[in-house]
């Protein structure tokens, strides 16, 4: 299975009816040092384009976008005692939940990392 | 989601050459250090004498306090010298130039602080029976005067504490008007480029703010506005003159649109300054507009606060207004300070007894001094002031918006494009000159936006002094001495800190253990 | 003018070098009927000798507790403020500097917000606390407001015995909320339960120590109750230096304090700017309003501080804050702290003992007097007064004496006619015995 993308630089990984979310390593760059992530309680339902989790930095806080809807299944429980992970490791340990697909379809409208990688080119014109 | 501004949080490894010459007790000639009040005391020291308490038998039922509480013994002296040390690790307007936009940092005349402290005015009790304040009713009431005059408006609301409180009252003012006439509409309309305080202010009220965004020339754009106004609208909350400096110039149509619809116009009053004098806001169709005392009327920032924020009212917002009242009865002036007569719609009470008394005396001693001459003046110099800082650096900056500025003036970052340094390396560079740094990355709508207020309280010499630092540090930016900003400030008490371990792991307290901690972990 | 440098010629010449003629070329941007030509109606600039005039004649109208006897409370106290501390706030450096946000030139600001947040960390017995809010009712409404989000549910219990202006204040801040509060009525003779009361859907219990009727109570039990219901106990506390000799809240179990500053080093100035506490525990800072001040380290190794959380503020966080709070109460939060380093533990206790000292010779004294009544078995430095008559109309007989004899319950709580011969007494330090026997006196003879 290969990374899929969203707009708003989340990125989603599917291993079998399992999708982990986690945020982009470009979107990491923008948001600067990461001090602290908020995020869902499990075993809540989310619907696609809901507010899943914030990232913060000293300056900024962001919110991340559930790419799918289903219910949160597990949390990446690292990230309270290392935020940081999500500047060390976006895409693999810095992941933020798990989430039970309800609806394959909606990870076919994400864009692969091709797609994703020209749709960030074109920002930083 | 990216909301990025672009402000490094954490110090960067610098190579600038700047030798430390360490001393054995860390302080640098009349650069003095002083550790925590914690870490000073000696038990049984006292810094207070006090008459032995009579002998009487305890009447704190089973309450009495076991165990210490752990605050630090230290004598007069002792507290005398570390505060006025720590005071000297400030920038402060009685020592240098403030350029910071939107916060109206002006001269603070002594003679305001003298009278707040006069017997009979600074060591009033709330509660004390009416006859025996009368004087302090007339303050308040002349004080109220001298705001409705100013921004011709028939009534205000004296209690709100500070801006964005005096927002919060302007607000619930318009949801209980609404809610009066049995409407309920729950959306408020907020240009992009509004101060965080008018979306926060509008959601503790309930509405879900909508966002209008700006037209190229730093303006509200109408046509958006319009395409946004409906009859579930409550109202707009708009800055004016607004956050890039600018007057509203279509400021009448707002308004008259938005009463089209049965919403009200809130103005947010923060940059008033620019206006004293010039034009009314009532006669510009506003219906509530706070008033930061200690901005435009001078009461001091005291690194923070406290603030005072009073808010005139239109005739159609006025019934609302939070408790008390002070009105004049047969037998003088009294407080209104429950829902009856005049206050039967009141929509309740901000803040425990009248309002920030303190800032009222200092405001209307301000006033008194300026006269209705004086006021004029303040937004003449001040707007002259903006615009003699714009045209002495606009060949090297970039202005996002064309033409006269009012009382400040904005610039983006596009001339540092490419040389590595920053608006946040600018800012902290004029440390090094000697000024507090200007505005920065506010407003959001400009590209590392830059904004300068001087205030009419500067001379031009000061002004020729900062136009000529500015140019200075834009030249060396553009020369490529990259590693000289980025190690900015190099002579400020502290050199940058870093605010992302800071945010990271929070130690927002003194607890002798963390201190222990962090020794060992330095060995 | 003495405030602004420019003379006639300068404004000229800059005008020049900007390109306008005259100063309307700058002002063209409002549109044209709205432009004032003339001046306001209101008088001319006056010299500073004529100002302070002004607020002499103002100041001679009233009637200076410092001068007469005086036993007001009800929520601000009279009491003495080392000359130091007024000297030092009003160093040019304290008083005439802008909120930290530029850390590198703000640490003695920031330094002073540390050791405050810690001070009152230690006194309310909490793990936390922030740099100060406007004054003890709206932090009150603040605490209400972050237990609401603490605990995700949506309603607050009000202590009747909470002082009105606090309740008041809460209410009508959460009016418009999705938070609603419930209030009990005011009881002077006897305490309430709220057992019944805390139910699921409770956020918190809001209990004032002493209450407004100057009582104390340990509130251990009602903390483990609101606990074992999954709400927070917010106590409330607004003669602050009580803490000096009674238990601390954090001792009870509070989850959050919120506090009125004012007694230490803040002046009554008619009931503002005094300074709010909110203190809590280290798990819900993230949920806390207001400038929280950290400790870190510059560039070069050096111990500073900045301000720190900002993401829960109006700044960066718009209409999702914690709270719209901008401005604190910076100054009287300093002054506070000066005064509380000159006290220290040994002086902070040893006060507190004066005042309840102070209190309990009045009690006695009062109590001496025909139908009198004091209605408190336990008190601070404040107590409620039974008298046979409407409150109200004895403190005008005593003012007339030139006496400031209390606060009358009545002018708090009008609504509840029941209270109108209750009479609030305070006595702090500043009362002598010669004033005390000019109150029993005048009280003796208005009877």
């Amino acid at each position: 299975m290969s990374y899929r993308f969203t707009e708003d630089h989340e990125w989603v990984l599917v291993e079998g009816n399992i999708a982990t979310i986690g945020i982009s390593d470009y979107a990491q760059g923008q948001l600067g040092d990461v001090v602290y992530v908020e995020l869902p309680s499990v075993g809540g339902d989310v619907s696609k384009g809901d507010e899943l989790a914030v990232v913060e930095s000293v300056k900024a806080a962001s919110e991340v976008y559930s790419p799918v809807s289903g219910e949160v299944v597990e949390v990446n429980g690292e990230l309270e005692g290392a935020p940081t992970l999500v500047n060390e490791d976006a895409m693999d340990t810095g992941w933020f939940a798990k989430i039970r697909i309800k609806d394959a379809s909606e990870i076919e409208e994400l864009m692969d990392e091709t797609a994703y990688k020209s749709f960030v080119e074109g920002l930083d014109e | 989601m990216l909301n990025n501004v672009g402000r490094p949080t954490q110090p960067m490894e610098t190579d600038d050459n700047m030798v430390t010459v360490e001393t054995f007790t860390g302080n640098h000639g009349l650069a003095l250090e002083t550790p925590l009040i914690f870490e000073q005391g000696v038990p049984g020291r006292v810094g207070v004498d006090m008459e032995e308490p009579a002998p009487v038998k305890s009447r704190l039922g089973n309450l009495a306090r076991k165990g210490e509480i752990g605050l630090p013994d230290l004598s007069e002296p002792q507290v005398l010298r570390h505060f006025v040390r720590l005071s000297r690790q400030n920038y402060a307007i009685d020592a240098g130039f403030y350029p910071l936009g939107s916060c109206t940092m002006k001269h603070n005349p002594r003679i305001n602080e003298k009278v707040a402290r006069f017997s009979g005015l600074g060591d009033l009790h709330p509660l004390q029976p009416a006859s025996t304040v009368q004087g302090a009713l007339e303050l308040i009431d002349s004080l109220a005067h001298w705001l409705k005059t100013i921004t011709g408006m028939p009534a205000v609301a004296m209690s709100p504490a500070a801006g964005a409180h005096g927002e919060l009252c302007g607000v619930m003012a318009i949801r209980a008007a609404h809610e009066a006439k049995g409407e309920t509409r729950l959306r408020i309309l907020v240009p992009e480029s509004a101060h965080g305080t008018n979306p926060a202010t509008a959601a503790l009220c309930g509405y879900k703010v909508d966002a209008v965004p700006a037209r190229k020339d730093g303006r509200m754009d109408l046509e958006a506005f319009a395409a946004k106004l409906g009859p579930d609208v409550a109202g707009v909350m708009l800055t004016n003159p607004n956050t890039c400096g600018l007057f509203e110039t279509e400021v009448k149509q707002i308004a008259d649109m938005i009463h089209e619809v049965g919403g009200y116009f809130y103005c947010d009053g923060a940059n008033l300054n620019a206006i004293l004098g010039r034009v009314r806001p009532g006669d510009l169709g506003v219906d509530a507009m706070h008033i930061n005392l200690h901005k435009t009327f001078s009461t001091p920032h005291g690194g923070g606060g406290p603030g005072a924020g009073p808010v005139v009212l239109s005739e159609a917002l006025a019934p609302f207004a939070p408790l008390p009242y002070v009105v004049q009865g047969e037998a003088g002036f009294e407080l209104l300070e429950t829902r009856h007569g005049l206050a039967k719609d009141s929509f309740g009470r901000m803040k425990g007894f009248h309002g920030q008394m303190g800032m009222f005396i200092r405001a209307l001693a301000y006033m008194q001094s300026h006269g209705a001459d004086g006021l004029r003046q303040i937004a003449e110099d001040a707007v002259l002031n903006a615009n003699y800082v714009r045209v002495g650096l606009n060949d090297m900056l970039n202005s996002p918006f064309d033409g006269i500025c009012m009382h400040e003036a904005l610039f983006d970052d596009s001339t540092l494009k490419g040389t590595g340094v920053t608006t946040l390396d600018i800012a902290k560079a004029m440390i090094d000159e000697g000024y507090h740094p200007m505005t920065m990355y506010f407003p959001l709508v400009v590209h590392g936006a830059m904004l300068i207020e001087p205030t009419e309280s500067e001379s031009r010499e000061t002004l020729d002094q900062f136009i000529g630092a500015m140019r200075h540090l834009l030249e060396r930016a553009k020369s490529g001495d990259v590693a000289y900003f980025q190690g900015a400030p190099h002579f400020a008490p502290r050199r940058r800190l870093d605010e992302t371990g800071a945010a990271r792991n929070p130690v927002l307290r003194y607890s002798p253990s963390t201190e222990e901690e962090k020794g060992t972990a330095a060995s | 003018m003495r405030y602004m440098p420019h003379t006639a010629n300068e404004r000229k010449e800059m005008l020049a070098k900007i390109g306008v003629g005259s100063v309307d070329d700058l002002f063209t941007d409002i549109p044209e009927e709205a432009r004032l030509d003339g001046l306001l109606d209101l008088p001319l600039h006056q010299s500073e000798m004529a100002v302070e005039k002004n607020f002499r004649t103002l100041a001679a109208k009233n009637l200076s507790p410092g001068d007469v006897p005086s036993f007001l409370g009800a929520g601000a106290y009279q009491h003495h403020i080392p000359s130091v501390a007024d000297h030092l706030i009003q160093r040019s450096e304290f008083l005439t500097s802008y909120t930290p946000y530029q850390p590198e030139i703000s640490q003695g600001t920031l330094q002073a917000l540390f050791e405050f947040q810690t001070q009152v960390a230690l006194i309310t017995g909490m793990e936390v606390a922030n740099a100060s809010m406007y004054d003890g009712a709206t932090s009150c409404a603040e605490a209400v407001l972050m237990a609401c989000r603490v605990t995700r549910r949506k309603k607050a219990l009000l202590s009747g015995n909470l002082h009105p202006h606090y309740r008041d204040v809460t209410s009508t801040t959460l009016q418009y909320t999705e938070f609603e509060t419930a209030t009990l009525p005011a009881r002077a003779t006897d305490v309430e339960d709220f057992t019944s009361l805390i139910g699921p859907d409770i956020a918190c219990v809001v209990v004032q120590n002493p209450d407004f009727f100057g009582r104390l109570q340990d509130f251990s039990a009602l903390a483990e109750k609101c606990h074992e219901a999954g709400a927070l106990l917010v106590v409330v506390v607004n003669e602050v230096i009580s803490l000096g000799a009674v238990k601390s809240p954090g001792e009870m179990g509070a989850d959050i304090v919120a506090g009125e500053g004012q007694s230490i080093g803040v002046p009554l100035s008619f009931g503002g700017p005094h300074v709010g506490l909110l203190a809590t525990r280290q798990k819900f800072v993230r949920q806390m309003p207001g400038r929280l001040c950290g400790q870190t380290v510059d560039q070069n190794g050096k111990r500073g501080f900045v301000l720190t959380l900002s993401t829960r503020e109006q700044h960066i966080r718009r209409e999702k804050a914690t709270s719209n709070i901008c401005t604190n109460a910076g100054l009287c939060s300093l002054a506070f702290t000066i005064h509380m380093s000159l006290l220290g533990e040994t002086g902070f206790t040893e006060l507190a003992a004066l005042n309840h000292s102070k209190a309990a010779t009045l009690a006695d004294r009062l109590e001496k007097i025909d139908g009198v009544e004091i209605l408190n078995d336990s008190f601070f430095n404040e107590f409620t007064v039974k008298l046979p008559t409407e409150a109200a109309t004895v403190v005008e007989k005593l003012a007339a004496r030139r006496i400031l004899g209390g606060v009358p319950v009545s002018r708090l709580i009008p609504e509840q006619p029941e209270l109108a011969n209750l009479l609030l007494v305070a006595a702090t330090e500043t009362c002598t015995e010669t004033d005390m026997n000019a109150f029993a006196a005048a009280l003796r003879e208005v009877l």
